[in-house]
């Protein structure tokens, strides 16, 4: 059989990737445009990123949403960890099933689903939207995000190290510390990458559970663009493409990396 | 070196059988202990007491509930039923971190982000010890283990031997009352396993330790052990040492299991005090036995025999020699310094038979088809019951 490439493959291949980066590409290339219609091409110029700096409102956005996705994703890792640990450990408690399997629906749950339901249990209960309320709703639907992550990696995790330690003297918290932390870390540090990003990108649940003074940087985009695109906003996707690029490399680097790793400490273990 | 320690270990052994001496009190004591996974019953009624200084083995076929009533003593499982003590104190509710019990785990579980040697500072570590006084003692379980050299490296960067040794170093480091051994050798081969078991018995020696293993290897148990006991289907079948296990084995599953034997059904047709007089469906001549037990005329009952105590000849013996099976030979296995015969009885039976090949060249040795008399002493077989 032929494994080389067939003008078949190329051709699927280059259309699906023309597809895929061309608008991002284009959006990049408008960013550095000199005129301020947006499609017309007016010559280099890098003013829309000097306007960006300028422009306070954008830059509160930008911190706002910042402060949201460290806050949320470190909390949602920690809840998601723990969900994960207790639906791997404690084997056979009743509703054992139900319980893994409400960890994953929010992961199909239509956001607009997500948004609403907060919305209306803010409401009900009386909490103040804002910035707090935001916190909480990107920690609830990241959290079992982070919790898939660990839990597959917990599943194979070799629980006579945890014995074995127990063993020896280690108490069971000191233990989790200092024997399954460091081993699952790799794991929990993509859940967090992972919480980290949707917390930035997301837009939906965001808008149903802001209030006055918090707006988020994809709701900021979403506003401006609403009463026309202009090469600023061009400019702020640009930096935020870049940026969740790098935290995108750093990841896969990091777990291919200790995957590896990992893998062969294992396959040595094993033998 | 190690063969001179090992004869003055020989010695001290011979000498060693707290069992047998009413005064003793155990170190260990199973009562009744019972283990239940839901319906199963892993561990069933079993009482048994282990004392200071002694190497116990514990063995046994594949899910008779050897890992479970050694994981009950290392406190990762609670006894359903009855209860362990340790000199004298209930292990009950003593969580593992809190018994002065170190186990060394089947598959090693060394932790694979920490070299060697924190591998092994690991218990004296969390027991409080002072810096200087881990890196003294780490130092010591290194050369006790010999692996001066390997101290930096993460355990994957070691072979299977050298793992299975840095896992021993590791669970002996905080000198506990008792060590427990789940199948500690079964990755080795065999050069390295029969060096290893002398290693053992040397460091049990040295260290002063009392040392339970699991193993379901007959042989190793044999060497290593003061006392064996032989599970069954979660219940102790014998404890004994293992000439004793060897020679008298309590019932035809302990006989069966280990070492070869023949087990010849029979029934008793004579008691005159130990002597007995059995027949069997093998040979049309009533057997002679000399066995102390409880049989009476009409019993049905098994004759074991080892093969090494069967004598195997061409020539048909004088009447005195005792008892006599006539066969033809089916099989002959050759193992250098043995040759085992499976001798076909005339009502189809085969019965083994092992020699030792004494000398080089035999002017007439035994061959296939032959017709040959195998006999045996009234002291050479064990009469068990059914
Ligand atoms: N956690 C458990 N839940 C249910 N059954 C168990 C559990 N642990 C052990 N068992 C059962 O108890 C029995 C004894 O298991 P155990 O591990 O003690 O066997 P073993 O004698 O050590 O066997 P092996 O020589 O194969 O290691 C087995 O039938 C096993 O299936
Ligand atoms: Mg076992």
């Amino acid at each position: 059989m032929n494994r080389g490439p067939t003008w078949f493959n190329v051709t699927s291949l280059v259309l699906g990737f023309a597809f895929l980066y061309i608008p991002i590409l284009l959006l990049i290339i408008y960013s550095f445009n000199g005129s301020r219609l947006v499609t017309i091409w007016g010559g280099f110029s890098t003013e829309w990123y000097v306007a960006l700096v300028n422009d306070d409102q954008l830059l509160d956005a930008v911190w706002v949403t910042l402060r949201v996705a460290a806050l949320s994703s470190a909390v949602a890792t920690v809840l998601g960890t723990m969900a994960a640990l207790a639906l791997t450990r404690y084997g056979r408690f009743t509703g054992r099933s139900l319980f893994s399997g409400m960890t994953y629906a929010p992961l199909v749950m239509p956001e607009v689903i997500t948004g609403l339901s907060l919305l209306l249990l803010f409401v009900a209960i009386g909490f103040e939207r804002g910035y707090w309320t935001i916190v909480l709703a990107h920690t609830t639907f990241t959290m079992c995000f982070v919790a898939v992550v660990v839990q597959s990696r917990l599943v194979t995790f070799d629980r006579s190290l945890e014995e074995a330690a127990l063993d020896l003297g280690c108490s069971p918290a000191k233990t989790f510390f200092i024997i399954t932390l460091p081993l699952i870390l790799p794991a929990v540090v993509s859940g967090f990458m992972l919480a980290f990003t949707l917390s930035m990108d997301d837009l939906v649940i965001a808008s149903f559970t802001t209030g006055p003074g918090a707006t988020t940087l994809p709701m900021r985009i979403y506003s401006q663009v609403r009463m026309g695109v202009t090469p600023e906003i061009n400019a702020i996707c640009t930096v935020m493409i870049g940026f969740i690029a790098i935290i995108v490399l750093i990841a896969s680097i990091a777990t291919k990396h200790q995957e590896t790793v990992r893998r062969r400490e294992e396959q040595a273990a094993a033998r | 070196m190690t063969k001179v320690r090992t004869q003055t270990i020989g010695a001290v052994r011979r000498t060693f059988a707290p069992w047998n001496d009413p005064t003793a009190t155990p170190l260990i004591r199973f009562e009744n202990v019972v283990k239940r996974f839901g319906a199963f019953t892993a561990v069933d009624h079993i009482s048994l007491d282990i004392y200071e200084r002694e190497f116990f083995a514990l063995l046994g076929p594949s899910g008779c509930g050897k890992t479970t009533l050694m994981r009950m003593l290392a406190g990762f499982e609670e006894p359903t039923d009855g209860r362990i003590t340790l000199a004298g104190q209930d292990l009950t509710g003593v969580p593992p971190y809190e018994r002065p019990v170190n186990m060394m785990f089947q598959s090693y579980a060394l932790f694979p982000h920490m070299s060697v040697a924190d591998n092994i500072a690991f218990g004296p570590r969390q027991a409080g010890m002072a810096k200087g006084e881990v890196a003294a003692r780490v130092e010591e379980m290194l050369a006790l283990v010999k692996l001066q050299a390997f101290a930096k490296r993460k355990p994957h960067q070691l072979s299977g031997g050298q793992r299975q040794r840095v896992a021993l170093a590791r669970a002996v480091a905080n000198r506990p009352k008792v060590l427990l051994l789940d199948e500690p050798l079964g990755a080795l081969d065999k050069k390295l396993r029969e060096e290893t078991q002398f290693e053992l018995m040397d460091l049990q020696q040295s260290l002063g330790m009392t040392f339970l293993i699991v193993t379901h290897d007959q042989e190793e148990a044999m060497t290593v052990a003061d006392r064996i006991a032989v599970m069954n289907n979660g219940v102790l079948v014998q404890v004994d040492p293992p000439a004793a296990i060897y020679e008298q084995p309590a019932t035809k599953y302990v006989a069966d299991f280990i070492g070869d034997v023949n087990i010849i059904p029979c029934k008793v047709e004579g008691c005159f005090g130990t002597d007995l007089r059995l027949v069997t469906p093998l040979t049309p001549h009533p057997l002679q036995v000399t066995h102390a037990g409880e049989q009476k005329v009409g019993d049905e009952v098994v004759l074991a025999i080892r093969p090494e105590k069967l004598r195997i000849s061409l020539d048909a013996p004088d009447a005195a020699a005792g008892n006599c099976f006539t066969g033809t030979i089916w099989d002959i296995g050759y193992l250098g310094d043995l040759s085992v015969y499976h001798v076909e009885l005339p009502c189809g039976t085969r019965i083994k038979v092992s020699q030792p090949n004494l000398s080089r060249v035999v002017e007439r040795p035994i061959t296939w088809e032959d017709k040959v008399y195998v006999t045996f002493t009234p002291h050479a077989g064990v009469v068990l019951s059914q």
